[in-house]
């Protein structure tokens, strides 16, 4: 079996795990970033459409393009890129050094011993049966990135007439990637009473295009003997239910991190995101292990997971040299107007930068950091909506224990 | 026109169950089936259930009398045909005082059928045997030998023996008319294809009403009874260790709470009578109804574990409860195995043996083959081999540590594998080696295993189905629609 020896391994190359490959091995660790596809960038691959890169690159980008100087960056400060191999397990042995194994058709099955291990694995998408859509189990019911994937990757056109479940970004861009393919999108349907993707998505997708847009609507049921015949959307304040006539369904509801492999490690994590629970250095609670990226939690722009990562890589960096962070003893949490409060826990004394998700919209609201109740940071935050993640840096006093957020709507 | 010895109809259990033991003799067998696979039908969506022989009476049913001599059968099988199967053992737990007395009833039935090691169990020892019960069990049975089987998996692996052994199996072959004439009876496919056969087999599940009209035999009617299962991700708490059943109802076993033989949970069927053959829908009343049921049964069981929902339906044969399988008295070349319900599952290898012997008494000759009997090569799933194992099958078979299910962890030489032996649809792949069937739901791996089908078969990506004719998975390439 083939021996592969690094301070730092990186699980996953897509945009969080090449940024976290490039800053871990720009401080001079050899460093090994792994991915089980054959080129780099994860489902970046399959965006073909613009808007990465601005905040990340100052530029606006397509998703291969955002990749492919991910990826250079990564090479160029000295990471070794592995592609084609699926990692199964990841061990912790007693000298506190971690074993993963990998298999790939090149390789067959090889060990990777490393320091310290960046987990950045993404996410998959939500399906019918995570929704429990009833219905018949026919053909043409895809997951919007799976069609995307047909669609972008291997050119195959998933169907001729689609409804969309779901208005997460995916769905969006998919309903006009189906309009510029001659697709017909009968509607978008969404359960809640608002959009679930970005502003801009709504726009540029939806309405450009004159694609209806069914807000507070649920799809009841799937017809189809073989392949999709229609569907039933249930108007969930009138409770009438309209039948379509479509041979395709696009599932977009949603995204949950992929943790398989760091829940079997017994890695303690956080209900409100389905990542792990993390220190401002994106560290789990067990030493050595960093999250990064959609596996830590689902964000909304590619940017911003390159960003966090960048972090987890310089830390696991570090912690593979000296084999010690600094301490992260103050306690995050934030108010019910937050869904969550990224990271779990931070170093006192320190300058954290702290990633939320509001549960409530409204035009303006304030949001106030508290270091043991006395306020370290505010910030004005304006069109606050759950589909968009708000972030805040602040200077954590030195000798804190708690620090808690607070989201306040201003009348 | 290919002439047979035997036709066998319908590729579920029970057919091929049928045509595997005919396969031991020196004859010529065609097994047909209308889907584009083995157990498309009715046993794709079977709850995977080795029943432990308590539920019907042995002297007076022949369900029973074949269930009991079935289950024991499944162990040399498995190791024969590579099939996964469980014997973990069976639990039937009463949840109130008032269900004490059924439930003691059918514990004597068991005792009486001399199901072996059936025991009485009290609360305690109920969780001893199974700490997931919860508060509510009152007290139950044990039946060691009740287990579980992958029921696609255990067809597929017949029908490919019975291939390897000379049995040739027509796929898409939805029997539309037939003559007799001499001594063979020609059988027409509704595309025209066509067949003759000196004697028939009706294993044709929930068409064996239309194919016994066809051959002039019996008249009888097959009503499905529709059952919906839901299935819970492999690291679901609420797995239990054994199969849980409730105190049957009169017309159903019950909803049970089933660690899968494949390592998830599944929990199902509900019982409900339909019109429509071809309905497979599973709806949200159901779903609630078996997700409540379960949870008074076992703890950890979670809406937020489903990953898929399906439903089957099962064959019930109008005014008899019980199998019928017989010589066909209106025609002397067809032998009726109709009505195969559950225990059928269970039952189906002794079937085959049940029917091999009608066929003899009805004067066909068997003479077993001289030659040694050829075996299906290991199945080699990465789920289920070490890491040293599988670099070993790597020297030889590239192909072997390229994982392309994630979620199962299924590499792509066993999607090939599938694919060379005829499973050219995405189900067909996905029964065989469960690519697709985790939590992903295929999300992930489907393109892929798209592309390795249309790689491995020829069949251009445009015309691959899910499962069958009319299932088409992609309807072109890019381009090839207007744009408006």
């Amino acid at each position: 079996m083939k021996q592969i020896n690094c301070d730092v391994a990186v699980i996953g190359a897509g945009g969080a795990g090449l940024s976290a490959a490039a800053a871990a091995a720009a401080t001079g660790k050899k460093v090994a970033v792994i991915d089980r596809e054959e080129s780099c960038g994860g489902v970046l691959c399959q965006c073909i459409h613009n808007g990465f890169g601005l905040r990340y690159f100052n530029e606006e980008l397509t998703g291969p393009e955002y990749a492919l100087r991910m990826e250079r960056n990564a090479r160029e400060a000295g990471a070794q890129v592995l592609l084609g191999e699926t990692v199964s397990a990841v061990k912790r042995h007693s000298d506190n050094t971690f074993e993963a194994t990998l298999f790939s058709s090149a390789n067959g099955v090889s060990k990777l011993n490393a320091k310290a291990v960046v987990f950045s694995t993404g996410c998959r998408e939500r399906t019918r049966a995570n929704i429990a859509v009833p219905g018949e189990r026919c053909a043409g019911v895809y997951t919007a990135g799976s069609a995307q994937k047909l669609m972008n990757l291997t050119g195959m056109l998933p169907g001729k007439r689609a409804v969309i479940v779901g208005s997460g970004d995916i769905g969006l861009i998919m309903a006009r990637r189906c309009r510029w393919s001659g697709i017909d999108v009968a509607a978008v349907v969404e359960i809640l009473p608002e959009p679930s993707g970005l502003p801009r998505n709504i726009a540029q997708c939806l309405r450009d295009f004159d694609i209806p847009l069914l807000l507070s609507h649920r799809c009841a049921r799937i017809i189809g003997c073989n392949r999709v015949e229609g569907v039933e959307i249930e108007n969930l304040l009138t409770k009438e239910i309209i039948s379509f006539q479509c041979d395709t369904v696009l599932f977009s509801v949603g995204l949950i991190p992929e943790n398989e492999l760091l829940k079997t490690m017994g890695v303690p994590m956080n209900p409100a995101t389905g990542g792990p629970c993390v220190d401002g250095m994106c560290q789990c609670a067990l030493p050595g292990v960093f999250a990064a990226g959609n596996s830590l939690h689902v964000h909304d722009l590619v940017d911003f997971a390159s960003i966090e990562a960048r972090r987890a890589g310089l830390a696991a960096a570090e912690y593979a040299d000296s084999g010690n962070l600094p301490d992260a003893a103050a306690e995050v949490s934030c108010s019910k107007t937050l869904k969550y409060a990224i990271p779990n826990k931070c170093t006192p004394g320190s300058s954290c930068e702290f990633f939320f998700r509001p549960t409530v919209s409204c035009a303006r609201a304030k949001l106030t950091a508290l270091a043991d109740g006395k306020e370290i940071a505010k910030k004005m935050c304006v069109s606050v909506r759950p589909a968009e993640m708000l972030t805040m840096k602040a200077e954590i006093p030195a000798g804190s224990t708690k620090v808690e957020f607070q989201l306040e709507e201003c009348k | 026109m290919n002439t047979y010895d035997v036709a066998v109809i319908g590729a579920g259990a029970t057919g091929a169950s049928i045509a595997w033991q005919l396969s031991h003799y020196n004859l010529k067998v065609a097994l047909l089936d209308r889907c584009a696979d083995a157990s498309f039908g009715v046993s794709k969506a079977n709850s995977g259930i080795v029943h432990g022989g308590f539920h019907h009476s042995a002297d007076s049913t022949l369900k029973a009398k074949l269930e009991l001599e079935g289950n024991p059968m499944f162990d040399d099988l498995q190791k024969e045909l590579d099939f996964e199967f469980n014997r973990c053992g069976i639990l039937v737990v009463a949840y109130s005082d008032e269900e004490l007395p059924q439930l003691q009833k059918l514990y004597e039935r068991g005792v009486a059928n001399k199901v072996p090691g059936i025991e009485m169990c009290d609360r305690a020892r109920l969780l001893e045997l199974e700490p997931k019960l919860t508060d509510a069990a009152v007290a139950g049975f044990y039946v060691p030998q009740g287990g579980v089987i992958e029921p696609y998996g255990y067809v597929f692996a017949l029908v490919e023996s019975a291939e390897l052994n000379g049995v040739e199996f027509w796929r898409n072959f939805q029997v539309a008319s037939s003559e007799k004439e001499g001594p063979y009876r020609t059988l027409t496919a509704a595309d025209g294809r066509k067949i003759q056969a000196r004697f028939t087999v009706n294993a044709a599940g929930l068409y064996a009403d239309e194919v016994s009209k066809i051959c002039g035999g019996e008249e009888f009617t097959i009503c499905p009874r529709k059952g919906e299962e839901y299935l819970l991700d492999r690291t679901s708490p609420g797995r239990p260790s054994k199969v849980v059943f409730p105190v049957p109802t009169p017309c159903s076993k019950g909803m049970l709470v089933i660690p899968t033989a494949g390592g998830t949970t599944m929990i199902g069927p509900s019982a409900t009578m339909v019109d429509d053959k071809q309905e497979n829908s599973t709806t949200q009343a159901e779903r609630e109804i078996i997700f409540e049921h379960s949870k008074k049964m076992v703890n950890g069981i979670s809406e937020r574990d489903l990953v898929a929902a399906f439903s089957g339906l099962r064959p019930v044969l109008t005014g008899n409860e019980d199998f019928f399988i017989a010589r066909s008295e209106k025609a002397s070349d067809l032998i009726q195995a109709a009505g195969i319900q559950s225990p059928g599952l269970t039952a189906s290898p002794a079937i085959g043996v049940y029917v091999r012997n009608i066929l003899a008494d009805c004067g066909l000759e068997l003479e077993e083959k001289s030659a040694p009997r050829k075996i299906l090569p290991p199945k080699n799933r990465a789920r289920e081999l070490s890491p040293e194992e599988l670099d070993r099958l790597h020297a030889d078979e590239k192909l072997a540590t390229r994982i392309i299910c994630r979620c199962e962890f299924i590499s792509e030489a066993e999607i090939v594998a599938a694919v060379r032996r005829g499973h050219v649809t995405l189900d067909g792949v996905k029964f065989r080696t469960r690519a697709g069937m985790g939590r992903c739901q295929g999300g992930f791996c489907a393109p892929k295993i798209m592309q390795i089908i249309s790689r491995e078969s020829g069949i251009p990506m445009e015309d691959l189905t899910k499962r069958g004719p009319g299932s088409n998975l992609l309807v072109g390439k890019l381009g090839d629609l207007e744009v408006m």
